[in-house]
């Protein structure tokens, strides 16, 4: 042990306090460089926290609180890019467009989606229902019509169980014959919580 | 210097988010020490984007610590090749308010560059990641006895740099 080496420990213990930060000012960086392939962040909203993952096509992913972290960012990686960092600045207009939606200032979003992650099929429904307005609701049987797929809504069922965009793809629209609250991925009282934030009215399950 | 990653199954399925989480402390400890708290954040940020830019085609060998350093230590190198292109910085005359005041240690780290490669990552991964002999010659594919002869090379090489 000499003072040189002391000296080498002591600077490397110091560093540890400043390695959180050296690594969060990563993903700007990468940005720049065209590396950041997948951004993402959490956001507070009344369902829970929200992972909102976001790619240079814009919106992939929302995903609630009570879904695996390590699943979910294991399918992104697979299926879009691993090249996958958190970044406030490239999440910031989904984060902030999520804020005004849950504090009843937003109707419509204006993000662009990245549709990576739906099949087919599920992209196919899942266009439209994005054209289910506001405060409106359809039953699996409409948007099965609506597709030319009048006896499918048990498959429309499906894919609306799989949307990766949950919020912003309308799919808690969606809702069984006569108005009932039906299956929600996220669960049924997300579905009634954003129901209710958008005054749509229902008939118990 | 450090054996190449014997390929074995593909890490792209793991988020770098989650690679970078694992690795980012022992990494800071090494840079830390291998180029000074000064310039540590930047080389830090280089390695790192060196690993995301080869992140999709690299290879998981269960020693991605491995591969992680010795971008960390080709980046240190080229920091420390552009520093000695540079003068050497005056240090600002520190204020007469008594308080204690950072040593000018540049020595420190322009001598640690000057090590040879073995020396230099021996005596770093002894002392700024606190490894045993054992583990320093397991991340430098050398034995233990090599290790210490390395590190103990190295310590002589840096003593009374710090005067």
């Amino acid at each position: 042990m000499t003072h040189e080496t002391e000296m080498l420990r002591a600077v490397a213990r110091a560093g540890v306090a400043r390695a959180a930060a050296a690594a969060g000012g990563l993903a700007e960086r990468a940005a720049g460089e065209g590396l950041l392939d997948v951004a993402v962040a959490e956001t507070p909203s009344p369902v829970g926290s929200l992972l909102v993952a976001v790619t240079p096509r814009g919106l992939a992913a929302v995903v609630f609180d009570d879904e695996h972290r390590e699943i979910v960012l294991g399918r992104i990686a697979r299926e879009i890019s691993p090249r996958i960092l958190t970044s406030a600045a490239k999440t910031a207009e989904v984060r902030r467009e999520l804020d005004e939606y849950f504090a009843g200032a937003r109707r419509r979003f204006e993000l662009r989606l990245d549709r990576r992650l739906m099949h087919p099929f599920a992209s196919t429904v899942l266009a439209a229902t994005s054209r289910v307005g506001y405060g409106r609701l359809a039953t699996y049987g409409e948007i099965a019509a609506r597709i030319g797929r009048p006896t499918a809504a048990r498959a429309v069922g499906a894919a609306l169980g799989s949307n990766p965009i949950p919020i912003v793809v309308p799919c808690h629209r969606v809702v069984g014959a006569g108005g009932k609250l039906t299956g929600y991925a996220g669960g049924l009282h997300r579905k009634e919580r954003l129901l209710a934030l958008e005054g749509s009215f229902l008939l118990p399950g | 210097m450090i054996d190449s990653p014997v390929v074995t199954r593909p890490a792209d399925a793991v988020p770098f988010e989650r690679f970078l989480a694992e690795h980012q402390v022992v990494v800071m400890r090494y840079l830390s020490a291998a180029v000074g708290p000064s310039d540590a954040d930047d080389v830090f940020q280089e390695t790192f984007l060196a690993a995301l830019r080869a992140w999709p085609t690299a290879t998981d060998d269960g020693r991605l610590d491995r591969w992680i350093l010795r971008i960390a230590s080709r980046k240190a190198i080229d920091h420390h090749r552009r520093a000695a292109g540079r003068p050497h910085p005056v240090h600002a005359v520190p204020e007469a308010t008594g308080d204690a005041v950072e040593p000018p240690d540049d020595e420190l780290w322009s001598a640690v560059g000057d090590l040879p490669d073995a020396q230099r990552e021996a005596v770093l991964y002894r002392f700024a990641l606190d490894l045993t002999y054992a583990e320093v010659g397991a991340l430098m594919g050398s034995t233990p006895e090599t290790a210490r002869a390395n590190v103990y090379q190295a310590m002589k090489k840096l003593r009374g740099v710090l005067r």
